[in-house]
């Protein structure tokens, strides 16, 4: 299992969404991606993706502005 | 299966095909399905090298306000349209020309972009993808 890291610090929409998307497209089953951004409606907007394609969203953890997201594909 | 959502674009003012991309990636990214359909002057950025050659629907004041617009969105970090074409691609959206604005512009396949463009179809093809559609817009 694979550990994916995208980075969209200081990246704006619609752009994080996008990279996480092309990410998980990459992906094999099982693998974790690790998206890390600063831009705070993809914050909320990423889980909500995860969601639609029936992914696992394994934590959200946010210090000084840089948000972590972590996704079971 | 995935939802699907449909998007003509009608216009060809820099404006409007940005939030039509920016609405087609976002589908993409939540895992929908999506078909954009080019017609009229929305065609008119199909044509090689003209992407973004294209003026505001509004306050453009001969290129001026087009000018401060672009630099605002460069600063801002925005991706450029052909960024946003690039990744729609890469992300399985399907661009469709409209083959009967083709006819009435004159334009044929060798002035489009026809690296990018799936499929060169009619009405036809847009409303039976329309009927399959959770999201349809026109812009």
């Amino acid at each position: 299992m694979a550990e994916i890291k995208v980075d969209c610090i200081n990246e704006t929409c619609p752009v994080p969404l996008v990279e996480t998307r092309k990410a998980i497209r990459k992906a094999s089953p099982g693998d974790v991606l690790e998206i890390r951004g600063t831009h705070p409606a993809s914050r909320k907007e990423i889980p909500m993706a995860v969601e639609s394609m029936g992914l696992d969203l394994l934590g959200i953890e946010e210090e000084d502005g840089v948000w972590l997201i972590r996704i079971r594909k | 299966m995935s939802k699907k959502a449909t998007i003509i674009v009608h216009s060809g003012d820099l404006d409007k095909v940005m939030s039509a991309f920016i609405i087609g990636l976002g589908a993409l990214s939540m895992g929908m399905d999506v078909f954009m359909y080019f017609t009229f002057w929305g065609l008119e950025r199909l044509k090689k090298g003209k992407l973004d050659k294209a003026p505001l629907s509004r306050m453009n004041m001969f290129g001026l306000g087009r000018w401060m617009i672009s630099r605002k969105m460069k600063k801002a970090g925005v991706a450029s349209l052909d960024k946003m074409l690039e990744d729609f691609v890469e992300l399985g959206g399907k661009i469709l020309a409209c083959d009967m604005t083709m006819e009435i512009m004159g334009v044929n396949k060798e002035n489009l972009r026809d690296d990018v463009i799936s499929d060169y179809c009619g009405v036809g093809t847009y409303i039976k993808e329309a009927m399959e559609s959770d999201l349809t817009l026109f812009i």
